[in-house]
Order: C-alpha cells, then sequence, then structure tokens
C-alpha cells in the first residue's frame, strides 16, 4: 500500500461493480429523496383536508376546471363577464395558461387511462409532484458544478427546505408551482448547452423557456439571467464557439416560442426588459464574426480595425435601442420593475403593488425561517466556486448575486434565491464531506510522525469543548475548496496549538477521531435541518387560510370555517347575477367557491375600478351608496376578525384601500383623516368621524356591541374598546354573518318606493319625528 | 505592409487608408478561399442567402408597412434563427474548432441543427397566423 488509510476500504471490488453500486444507490436515494419532497408537502392535506388554498389558486382552479370540462379551445378563448362586473375579463389572453395546460394534460392522460380522478385532486397535488421534479432537476444541475454527490445534497436540500416548501404545499396551486422546477431544468439544460457547445441542449433551454414563459411572469429572470452570464464570460474574455452556438439557439427559437403566449404577446421585441438579451444576442454575432474573420487574417493592422469596428456596432447597437425607446418604439421599463430598484417606489407610485403582502421587503429572520443553516453555508459555496471559476461556477456567482438582491427586496423573490442557495450549499457541504470522509492519509516522514499523532490528540481534546467544534467546522467548512487549502488551514491551526518543531509539514486529515468530530458535527446539522424545515412545513405553511385552525382548551384542533360557510351561502342564497362587492383579495375566493359575479378580484388590472371600491369602502353612507347602485352591486362582503382575533381582515387593510382611493381621488379621500389627531389609527370612541363614518368601520362594527351583552366590548385584533353604541346602517341591510363573524355579508338596499332617500325612511320606520332643521333633500342619493 | 501602416494610419490621408483596408479585405477573401473547404463554403452560401432575405424583409417591414407584425416577426425570426443554428453547425463543423466541441461530432452536429430548425419553424408557422 502506497498510501495510508485512517480505515480500510474494501479492496477486492472490481471498477464496474463499484461504479454499478453508486448508481443504483443514487437512483435509489433520488428516489427517497422526491417521496420526502412530495411527504412533507402533504401535512396540509392530512391536517384539514384536500383544498384549494389562499387566493389566486382559486382562480387557477377555476381556470383549469373550464378546461377539463369544455376543453382546450374554449378555456383559450374563455371571456369571463363575471370577473371585473362591469367589464368582464378575456381570461385566455391575460393568463399563463401553463400550469392550468399542465394539469388538464395530467387530467386527459389519466382518464384515457380510465382513472377517473377528479380534477381537484389533480390540482391540490400537481405542486407536490412537481417538487420531485424540481430535486431532480436541481440534482442534474448541480451535478454540472460539482459532481453527483453534491447533486444529491443539492437535491434532498432544495426538497425539504421551507423557502420552497412555502409556495407548493399541496392545495397552493399556482404558477410557482411548476415555475421551479422549470426554472432549474432551463439553467441545467443552458449549462449542459454551454458545457458542451451543443444546439440539441440550446433548443432543449429554450424550449423549456418557453414552457417557463407559459407559465409565470418571473420568466423574465431567466431571459435576463443567461445573457448577464453570457455578457459576463464575454467581459472576462472567455467568449468560445461554444457559448454562440448555445446562447443563438437558445435566443433564436427562444424568443420566438415566448412570442407564442398570447399574454406576452410582442413583448420580447417591444420592451426594455427584453432588450438585454436581444443586445447580446447581436453582441455574439459580432464577436463570432469577428472571431471568424481573424481566424483567416493574421494582419495586425486588420484586428485593430476589427476591433474597432466590433466597439463602434457595440455602441452604435446601445444608441439605437435608447433612441427606439425615447420614439416610443420600445417601451420603457415598467413600475414594476423600478420597485425592485426602489424599494420605496411602489408605496409612493403604484400603491396596489405595495399593498401586496408578499411584495414587502424580507425581514432577516425569515432567512433563517426559510433557509436555515444553508444560509451561512450559501456564502461558502459562492466561494468555492470562485476557486475553480469554470464558465458555469460564473453562472451560479452571479445567480448567487442578482438572486441575494431580490430577496432582500421582495418577500416572494425568496423563491427564486433557494434553488442556488440550495446549490451553493450542497456544493460547500459535499467538498466538506468529501474531505473527512476521504481515508487517504498524508505520507508522514518517521521523525514528524510522532509529532503528528500529538497533534491529532491535541484536536480531538481541544475540541470536545464545544466553541471550538463549531468554530473549526465552519472554518473546515469555508475553505474545503480544494481540499488541499482546506487541510492547509486545518493542520496550520492544529499546528498553532502545538510546538512547531518543523518548518515544512505533510498536509491532510490524521486520524479517525479528528473526522468524525467533524463529521458528527455536520450530520448533526443535516438532523437539525430536516427537524426545522419539519417543523416550518407543519406549522408555517400548511394552512390553507380558507380554513383556519385552532386550539380547543383541551389541545385538539379546532376548525374555524367561517369563509366556506359564507360563500355557500352565497350560492345557496343569492341571485346567480348577484353582483359582490369586497375587498380585491376575496375576488378569486368569491368567484371560485360562490360563483358569483365581483367587482375587483385579485388580477390586479384595473387600477380605477379597486380605487372605486376602495371609495366606497373609505366614504360615508350617502357617498357610497350611489356608487354601490351604479354598478349593480347587491351585496357587500367584508372580513372581519375583532371577534376571534384573526388579524388579516379589512380593518387591517382598511389604510390600503384608503391610499389606493387617494390615489384617484385626492380631493375626496385623505388618508390623515382616518387617523386621530395623535396620529393614530383606533377604532375605538377616539376615532375620527371619517373613520367611524366610513363603510368599512360601520359594516365591521354593526351591532358587534350588542354580542357583549351590556359589557364592555372589545376588538381582539386591534385590543381596543369599541363604542357601546354602535354604528347604524340606513342603506345597506344585515344579511349574513358566519359563525365566528369573519365574513359579513350585507344587501344593499334598493330605492325607497316612495321615493325618499332611506335615510329618512329609516328614521320615519323607526317612528322618530323628521327633524325640519336639516333638509332631507341635500342628503338624497343622486343614482 | 501591415505593421508598418498600422501607427500612422490615422494620421495618413484616408486614401491610403482605403487602400490598406481594401488589401485587407482581398487578402481576407484568398485565405478564405484558400483555406474554407467545399462543405463549409455551402453553408456559408447558404448563410448569405439567409441574411439577404432577412434583410429584405426588414426593409419591406421599415419602408413599406409592418401590418401583419406577427407575419413579419415569423418570417424574419425564421431568417435569423436559421441564420443561426446554420452558423452553429458551421463553427461546429469546422475543423479549427474540433478542440472546443470534444462531444459534438459532424453527424451529431448535423442532427443538433436539423432538431432546432424543426423547432424552430414549427413556431414559426403557428405564428404566421
Amino acid at each position: 500500500m502506497a498510501t495510508k488509510a485512517a480505515y480500510d476500504l474494501p479492496h477486492n471490488l472490481s471498477q464496474s461493480t463499484v461504479s454499478n453500486t453508486s448508481s443504483l444507490l443514487r437512483i435509489i436515494a433520488l428516489a427517497l429523496i422526491s417521496g420526502a419532497a412530495i411527504a412533507s408537502r402533504l401535512f396540509a392535506v392530512i391536517n384539514f383536508e384536500s383544498i384549494i388554498h389562499e387566493f389566486d389558486p382559486w382562480f387557477n382552479y377555476r381556470a383549469t376546471r373550464v378546461l377539463a370540462e369544455k376543453g382546450f379551445y374554449a378555456f383559450w378563448n374563455w371571456f369571463d363577464p363575471t370577473a371585473w362586473y362591469p367589464l368582464g375579463r378575456v381570461v385566455g389572453g391575460t393568463i399563463y395558461p401553463g400550469l392550468m395546460a399542465t394539469s388538464g394534460v395530467i387530467y386527459n392522460i389519466l382518464h384515457a387511462l380510465n382513472l377517473p380522478v377528479d380534477i381537484r385532486n389533480i390540482c391540490v397535488l400537481l405542486a407536490p409532484g412537481f417538487s420531485a421534479l424540481t430535486a431532480w432537476s436541481t440534482y442534474m444541475f448541480t451535478k454540472e458544478m460539482k459532481d453527483e454527490s453534491a447533486g444529491l445534497l443539492a437535491a434532498a436540500f432544495i426538497g425539504i427546505v421551507p423557502g420552497y416548501i412555502s409556495r407548493s404545499v399541496a392545495g397552493s396551486y399556482d404558477n410557482e408551482a411548476i415555475a421551479i422546477f422549470l426554472l432549474m431544468f432551463t439553467f441545467f439544460a443552458w449549462i449542459k448547452a454551454l458545457k458542451t457547445g451543443s444546439a440539441f441542449f440550446g433548443t432543449i433551454a429554450a424550449l423549456f423557456y418557453f414552457y417557463m414563459v407559459a407559465a409565470w411572469g418571473g420568466y423574465a429572470f431567466i431571459t435576463n439571467m443567461i445573457p448577464l452570464h453570457a455578457l459576463a464570460l464575454i467581459l472576462m474574455g472567455r467568449y468560445s464557439p461554444r457559448l454562440y452556438v448555445a446562447y443563438s439557439s437558445w435566443y433564436a427559437v427562444g424568443t420566438l416560442a415566448s412570442m407564442q403566449v398570447p399574454f406576452v404577446g410582442f413583448q420580447p421585441v417591444r420592451t426594455s426588459e427584453h432588450m438585454a438579451a436581444l443586445g447580446v444576442f447581436g453582441l455574439l454575432q459580432i464577436i463570432a464574426f469577428a472571431e471568424l474573420v481573424r481566424s483567416h487574417v493574421s494582419s495586425k493592422q486588420f484586428q485593430t480595425l476589427l476591433f474597432a469596428s466590433v466597439i463602434g456596432t457595440g455602441i452604435l447597437g446601445t444608441v439605437g435601442i435608447i433612441v427606439l425607446t425615447y420614439k416610443g418604439w420600445i417601451a420603457p421599463w415598467t413600475g414594476r420593475f423600478y420597485s425592485l430598484w426602489d424599494t420605496g417606489y411602489a408605496k409612493k407610485y403604484i400603491p396596489i403593488i405595495a399593498s401586496v403582502s408578499e411584495h414587502q421587503p424580507t425581514a432577516w429572520p425569515s432567512f433563517f425561517m426559510d433557509l436555515q443553516f444553508l444560509i451561512f453555508l450559501f456564502p461558502a459555496g459562492v466561494v468555492m466556486c470562485f476557486k475553480q471559476l469554470r464558465d458555469e461556477h460564473v453562472f451560479v456567482i452571479i445567480y448567487a448575486l442578482v438572486a441575494s438582491y431580490f430577496a432582500g427586496v421582495m418577500v416572494r423573490l425568496m423563491l427564486t434565491l433557494t434553488p442556488v442557495v440550495c446549490v451553493a450549499a450542497a456544493i460547500a457541504f459535499s467538498s466538506l464531506l468529501d474531505t473527512y470522509i476521504n481515508p487517504d492519509e498524508p505520507d508522514v516522514p518517521e521523525e514528524t510522525q510522532k509529532d503528528a499523532d500529538s497533534a491529532t490528540l491535541a484536536d480531538g481534546s481541544s475540541s470536545t469543548a464545544t466553541p471550538s467544534v463549531s468554530k473549526k467546522a465552519k472554518k473546515a467548512k469555508d475553505s474545503a475548496a480544494a481540499p488541499t487549502n482546506a487541510l492547509t488551514d486545518i493542520v496550520s491551526s492544529v499546528t498553532a496549538s502545538t510546538p512547531n518543531q518543523k518548518g515544512e509539514r505533510p498536509h491532510g486529515v490524521f486520524g479517525l477521531d479528528s473526522r468524525l468530530v467533524v463529521l458528527l458535527n455536520a450530520i448533526g446539522m443535516l438532523v437539525f435541518f430536516v427537524l426545522h424545515c419539519t417543523w416550518v412545513t407543519a406549522n408555517a405553511y400548511s394552512s390553507p387560510s380558507v380554513v383556519l385552525a385552532s386550539q380547543n382548551p383541551d389541545g385538539s384542533q379546532h376548525i374555524i370555517d367561517d369563509f366556506r360557510e359564507a360563500y355557500y351561502w352565497l350560492r345557496q342564497n343569492t341571485a346567480e347575477d348577484a353582483v359582490v362587492m369586497s375587498w380585491w383579495d376575496y375576488g378569486y375566493q368569491i368567484a371560485g367557491m360562490a360563483d358569483r359575479p365581483t367587482l375587483v378580484d385579485n388580477n390586479t388590472w384595473n387600477n380605477t375600478h379597486i380605487a372605486t371600491v376602495g371609495k366606497a369602502m373609505s366614504s360615508s353612507e350617502e357617498v357610497a351608496y350611489p356608487i354601490l347602485r351604479k354598478h349593480d352591486v347587491e351585496y357587500v362582503l367584508i372580513i372581519f376578525g375583532g371577534l376571534i382575533g384573526y388579524s388579516g381582515d379589512d380593518i387591517n387593510k382598511f389604510l390600503w384601500m384608503v391610499r389606493i382611493a387617494q390615489g384617484v381621488w385626492p380631493d375626496e379621500i385623505q388618508e390623515p383623516n382616518y387617523f386621530t389627531r395623535t396620529g393614530e389609527y383606533r377604532v375605538d370612541d377616539a376615532a375620527p368621524p371619517t373613520m367611524k363614518n366610513s363603510l368599512m368601520y360601520k359594516m365591521s362594527y354593526y351591532r358587534f356591541a350588542e354580542l357583549f351583552g351590556g359589557n364592555q366590548a372589545v376588538d381582539r385584533v386591534r385590543g381596543q374598546a369599541v363604542p357601546k353604541s354602535g354604528p347604524t346602517l340606513d342603506y345597506l341591510d344585515e344579511a349574513f354573518t358566519s359563525e365566528n363573524w369573519i365574513v359579513r355579508i350585507y344587501q344593499v338596499k334598493k330605492e325607497d318606493l316612495l321615493g325618499r332617500d332611506l335615510k329618512s325612511a329609516n328614521a320615519f320606520e323607526q317612528g322618530k319625528k323628521r327633524k325640519r332643521t336639516k333638509p332631507s333633500a341635500r342628503r338624497r342619493a343622486i343614482v | 505592409m501591415p505593421a508598418k501602416t498600422a501607427t500612422p494610419a490615422k494620421s495618413t490621408p484616408s486614401a491610403t487608408h482605403d487602400a490598406t483596408s481594401h488589401n485587407a479585405v482581398q487578402t481576407l477573401w484568398k485565405a478564405y478561399t484558400e483555406t474554407t473547404s467545399s462543405r463549409l463554403k455551402t453553408i456559408d452560401a447558404f448563410l448569405f442567402f439567409l441574411m439577404l432575405s432577412g434583410i429584405a424583409q426588414f426593409v419591406y417591414c421599415v419602408l413599406v408597412t409592418n401590418f401583419p407584425f406577427n407575419a413579419f416577426l415569423a418570417g424574419f425570426a425564421s431568417c435569423v434563427g436559421q441564420f443561426v443554428l446554420a452558423a452553429s453547425l458551421r463553427t461546429q463543423v469546422n475543423p479549427a474548432n474540433r478542440s472546443q466541441f470534444k462531444e459534438v461530432s459532424p453527424e451529431r452536429a448535423f442532427a443538433d441543427f436539423a432538431l432546432g430548425s424543426i423547432v424552430l419553424h414549427f413556431f414559426v408557422f403557428n405564428f404566421l397566423g
């Protein structure tokens, strides 16, 4: 034996046996990872039921049902007259149809196989199914970066990491459910195309890019990531014919393909977001031509000429694009783009975007919550990419930088950061394992042998103290990129603690004990990661938010089902064409569960329409009534959490309604009027009159105080005492209030038959005499 | 000639500049015709044809009308796409680039080219309208 080994390995195995066994083990590991990924997403189904979650998924589900029942063409040409009443919505042309088409294909395949699976179950289980594919594509991607073992680690990480689970639990039937798989696979195909210089993989990348464009608006991330990578490679002087082949085939096919999606249309040649890709494409053509010419002529002068012309054409192209932008041929950057760079932009100019909770900047703890120990392995992995710095590592580095920034800006973009964190952390972690599992011991000359042994001993004994263990492990992780470098650090740190007698020492890990210390620590981190992920998934990310859970005093689970109760009430007790007004958050749910027309919904394309609803909610009854009548509103639905402490209710969202309404009617609605003089947002006696007279306030607290039977009524969300004599309603009737008062539905009264305004009619019916001093005609509603 | 005239090229009258660049083009053309195999020349002819076709469409779009914009895009993209796919094929089969494309044999390159073209023209056909 030439080299010493820390532990014995079997020697009588042939090369093919080893490779066969390891590939079998890889397949089994991937299968288990897929199983774990699917299983951990089923908490939502087990704890609750097989139900579509949240808001947007309800629309996707409704659209998928149309696709499954009426076929693809009906879906493609679907005009939905019930959304955005009275405008309606051209659904086929305003959605990314990839998700629905995927479910539709699965549905048709299963039915062709005589498996009559309900479309709802397909929709609920689509996200877990695709998470298994994501794990596989992440494996393929990471394999290109390092090796198979890093790939397996990355697959395991992405399979259970909460940052990805948060958007892909069973029932979370949203575009992201399939988009992350497509993202990773497109990147994998791109890297593969770049590595091999094969137009085949370029075309595959283009096809998956097309699928991605059809599935998620976040495709713009790919549209800019790949050109950025290509540009970085060019600037680093790494242009190669492989880059030309990969990029050109991806761009030429992919761009044309992306224009097939009606919602995208001509955007790839008309908007600034897509111009970077076009610019890099042009640049590559010029460079390729220049390279070709250079290969034929070696004249120095010609080369300078060529160089100047390349630069000149590049500048000319940039100027051309800028001029086209000013001429209006290319649409300038949109507000959504600006809000990525200036976090205050959206709040100032597009309150609708700012009002969405997932568009808020990310809080620091959520990085740890979503990624746990991966977040501190992540920089280590990126550093390792720098150490090797092949073309594909440049990609990971750029991806890491860009995605880290975006994840800091917007909570929902944590989703795009998660894959690269998994990849980088897997690279770091597997380097650590490689270093410490590798049984090779360095050759130690006889005289230093004793010294080395004492060094290992010292290392073993010192590392029994916990702080030094973690410190050492971290250090090892940070620098394990090239094993030799890691070992240099280890050995130098070890030798520093012992008297150094020889200047030159062999590098390596000595003995089993030092290996075990690091490895056990690493395994411990993995175990804690799994525990953390399971806990977060089960407790934080598996709530359908349509059904709420609370605990009974005895610890058993109590299901709060107010939403469905109310929506089914609407479905059963109202006319089929009765228009329901609510804040836009609930539009999709009303359409999906109650099947009633809505004024606004979660597809927030018409700011004015939303502002109209905001205005109706935030003005007094007299002002709101004409708005309601003009829009044929028959029912008004609000969410009120004051009774059981449900904090996501409309009073808490109320200020956004005010702000959005103020954006359109600055003269009539002013945000400061809804605060007390000291600038507080209150609902108790101290609330300002504008607040107390607003329709939203009145509907929320109507008859609320009666519930407390003479005691002080308390709003449990805001922890404030509500006035004993609650608001009165003249223009609306309470129609329905759910069990826990979460959903309250009001019916809009028709005009008085005698032509009085409703306020005086109400007063008359209650036997009050009309006060002569106040002429009622002034308050008459104009309809 | 090149090394000497390279530096004063800026100060000398443009006539000499033109002459040298003219010479350079001539040498380029000579080098091209001498060193390029006939197969690559065939591809180059195809590339040249595609370029002319693309330019013609673009000029038509700018000067006459872009009315069925999707049709123009489809036609133009088919030229550009076919051009880059053929150019990719050319780089892949070029013996000078052998070291770059270890995994892509000329046969494989042609298969890639065929697949890419089929996919491209499927989308072109769909987009013509």
